[in-house]
């Protein structure tokens, strides 16, 4: 189904404000402009791809960071109330109350970069440049310890920061409770007894009901 | 209806409010329904059998009756820090059938609602195509159009029920869920009018609210049965569950659904955004964490009685109705444990059995009043066996958030009154 159509149709239909047809079976949408692509097209991998041009310090982002972010996630990054905490947490993984920060959980720097340029700050979205993005994640590795205080990142350094629990994300091995290749299930003098060993209520977290 | 609905609504108030207390009735009388308004009973006839009801028009746009507005979504205040990033749960315990009603499916969102004129919408497929290509709302509708019932499932729903039994009410253990007919176009028809590069793996969806809510999707789903839906239950999508567009991933991860989409990139790497890594990742015990676990595993759940839902018609007759569903296929049996686990009885699925739906299944008997372990177990069409939260947590620890489909436990005490309990 893969139809290359020439650079000067190309050319021709991010012309024209009613492009020629799609090049599949049905015709349908137009061609998208080079312009119309870059205000979207902001996501970013791992391997760097889809990273704009810019830079930014750690005392750059340490500034912005405070009057942007700090008023949920803490002057330090350590988080205020139920806002997510995004520094610290390294060695926790383990605990029943694991702390799953940008640097004890992340896998990735890029996640941190496209996240910040497309849904942050709360509630003003999209409203970063470039180099105030590369200046905040910049600030969070440092509150991570991973970099040092007169770090710089750029475009070009990008990838060569990686994020210290990266190795431990393995891919799902589900199906991983017995099936019925193990054995019917019991229907009949399963157990002997059965007792209640927990109860909600006894927590008291349940919300009552709308008045 | 046979009772006052307000004195209803108030004898179940009372219901919740002591059981949320602690202030067990065990020994004491049962719970009874309210007797009704005499006035409105036999002999007598009542108001609205005399006088003229509201004319046609008066609800242009009809709702259900003032009698049913216990029947609403809830969130849990604790959970999330904002409502704008939070969510909400389906009412099972108030639902019959498999079809959730669009004004109480439960809602997740990451910043908040998004309000899009249709006018105003585009998506756009580009990254790696032969011609990169916007389509508005009205170019979507001109594909070739197909219905199909799917249930939506939070990859959180039961995430708070880890570490030991939690919320009194399957509404907040497992209302993270809903099941719909969506209408909508296959993917793969709109992907193809781009022209798909052989080097093509992944593809990103990208939701056009404040979140920019972003996943990666395996090219193989997306080819397969993935849609993209314009309407639900024959109406267009409600805003809170995308309008005017969002993608549907049958049998997958509710976060995958991205609503209001606006953008779809061809790739041949995954993006690891930050709803795949940082969420919707598994972390278990020994400190590593899974990722990409898109499929909904098998999954049952007695819908009435439950908590919020007591039994008050004493002993007798009763039904036990639930929900089964799993993201690798049809359910093939629903059994119903009264004694917590010791005999199994299979239940009736009643119903359309549909791939990658929920399923309401029945289990119908006479009950002598004295205290009850419920609990349900379903086995899909793949082999696969709802197991035990004993099981699950075995395998994965108490910290995984995600993906728990354990087998829930109600107690039913002698007063009718239902507990959510763990038991050995």
């Amino acid at each position: 189904m893969s139809r290359s159509p020439s650079a000067a149709a190309v050319l021709l239909a991010g012309l024209l404000v009613v492009a020629p047809a799609g090049a599949g079976d049905f015709g349908l949408g137009r061609q998208a402009t080079p312009e119309e692509i870059a205000g979207w097209d902001i996501d970013v991998r791992p391997d760097g791809q889809g990273l704009p041009d810019g830079k930014g310090s750690v005392a750059m982002g340490e500034t912005i960071f405070a009057d942007k972010c700090a008023s949920c996630h803490g002057d330090f990054a350590e988080g205020v109330g139920r806002w997510p905490v995004l520094a610290g947490g390294h060695g926790t993984l383990k605990n029943p109350r694991p702390v799953k920060t940008v640097g004890s959980y992340w896998p990735y720097l890029s996640t941190l970069f496209d996240f910040i340029a497309r849904a942050k700050p709360f509630g003003d979205a999209k409203s970063l440049k470039s180099d105030e993005v590369y200046a905040i994640t910049a600030f969070l590795l440092h509150m991570n310890d991973i970099v040092d205080a007169d770090f710089e990142l750029t475009r070009q350094n990008f990838t060569s920061i990686r994020l210290p629990n990266e190795a431990q994300f393995t891919d799902d091995p589900r199906p991983d409770t017995p099936g019925l290749d193990e054995g019917t299930p019991c229907m009949k003098d399963c157990k002997v007894n059965v007792e209640i060993t927990m109860r909600a209520r006894a927590l008291n977290v349940t919300p009552a009901a709308s008045e | 209806m046979e009772q006052d609905p307000k004195a209803r609504l108030l004898n179940r108030r009372a219901i919740l409010r002591s059981a949320a207390a602690g202030a067990a009735l065990a020994g004491g009388s049962s719970l009874t329904a309210a007797a009704g308004n005499p006035d409105n009973l036999p002999p007598n006839n009542p108001d609205w059998s005399k006088s003229l009801g509201a004319g046609v028009d008066a609800r242009p746009y009809g709702k259900p009756s003032p009698h049913e507005g216990d029947v609403v979504r809830r969130h849990v205040d604790w959970l999330t820090a904002s409502t704008e990033s939070s969510i909400n749960f389906t009412p099972l315990h108030e639902l019959d059938g498999i079809i959730t009603p669009n004004g109480v499916c439960f809602e997740r969102h990451h910043s908040g609602v998004a309000e899009i004129d249709p006018a105003d919408h585009r998506l756009m497929i580009n990254g790696l195509v032969d011609k990169p290509l916007i389509f508005t709302m009205q170019d979507l509708k001109r594909f070739p159009r197909t219905n199909k019932i799917y249930f939506l499932e939070c990859a959180a729903n039961s995430g708070m029920e880890w570490r030991g039994a939690q919320m009194n009410g399957c509404q907040f253990t497992h209302g993270m869920v809903h099941c719909v007919m969506y209408t909508g176009v296959l993917l793969k028809h709109v992907l193809g009018e781009a022209g798909i590069k052989t080097a093509a793996k992944w593809l990103m969806a990208e939701g056009g609210d404040a979140a920019g809510m972003n996943r990666s999707i395996p090219f193989e789903k997306a080819l397969d049965d993935c849609l993209i839906a314009f309407a639900m239950n024959g109406e267009a999508l409600r805003p809170e569950q995308g309008y005017p567009l969002r993608l549907v991933v049958p049998g997958w991860e509710g976060v995958m659904w991205v609503k209001w989409l606006r953008r779809l990139e061809v790739g041949d790497q995954p993006w690891h955004t930050r709803e795949e890594t940082s969420k919707y990742t598994d972390l278990m015990a020994d400190g590593t964490a899974r990722r990409f676990t898109w499929e909904m595993d098998c999954k049952s759940v007695i819908t009435n009685p439950s908590p919020q839902a007591p039994i008050t018609h004493g002993k007798g007759f009763t039904i036990i109705s639930g929900l089964a569903w799993s993201g690798r296929g049809t359910i093939d049996r629903v059994d119903v444990t009264l004694d917590g686990g010791k005999n199994w009885h299979p239940a009736r699925i009643d119903g359309p059995s549909l791939p990658l739906a929920l399923h309401r299944f029945y289990y119908e008997f006479q009950w002598d009043g004295s205290p009850l372990l419920l609990q349900s177990r379903a086995i899909d069409s793949a082999g696969l066996v709802q197991p035990t939260k004993t099981e699950l947590r075995a395998v994965r620890g108490t910290n995984s958030i995600y993906h728990n489909n354990g087998i829930q436990t109600w107690h039913v005490l002698r007063t009718g009154e239902v507990e959510n309990v763990e038991v050995s």
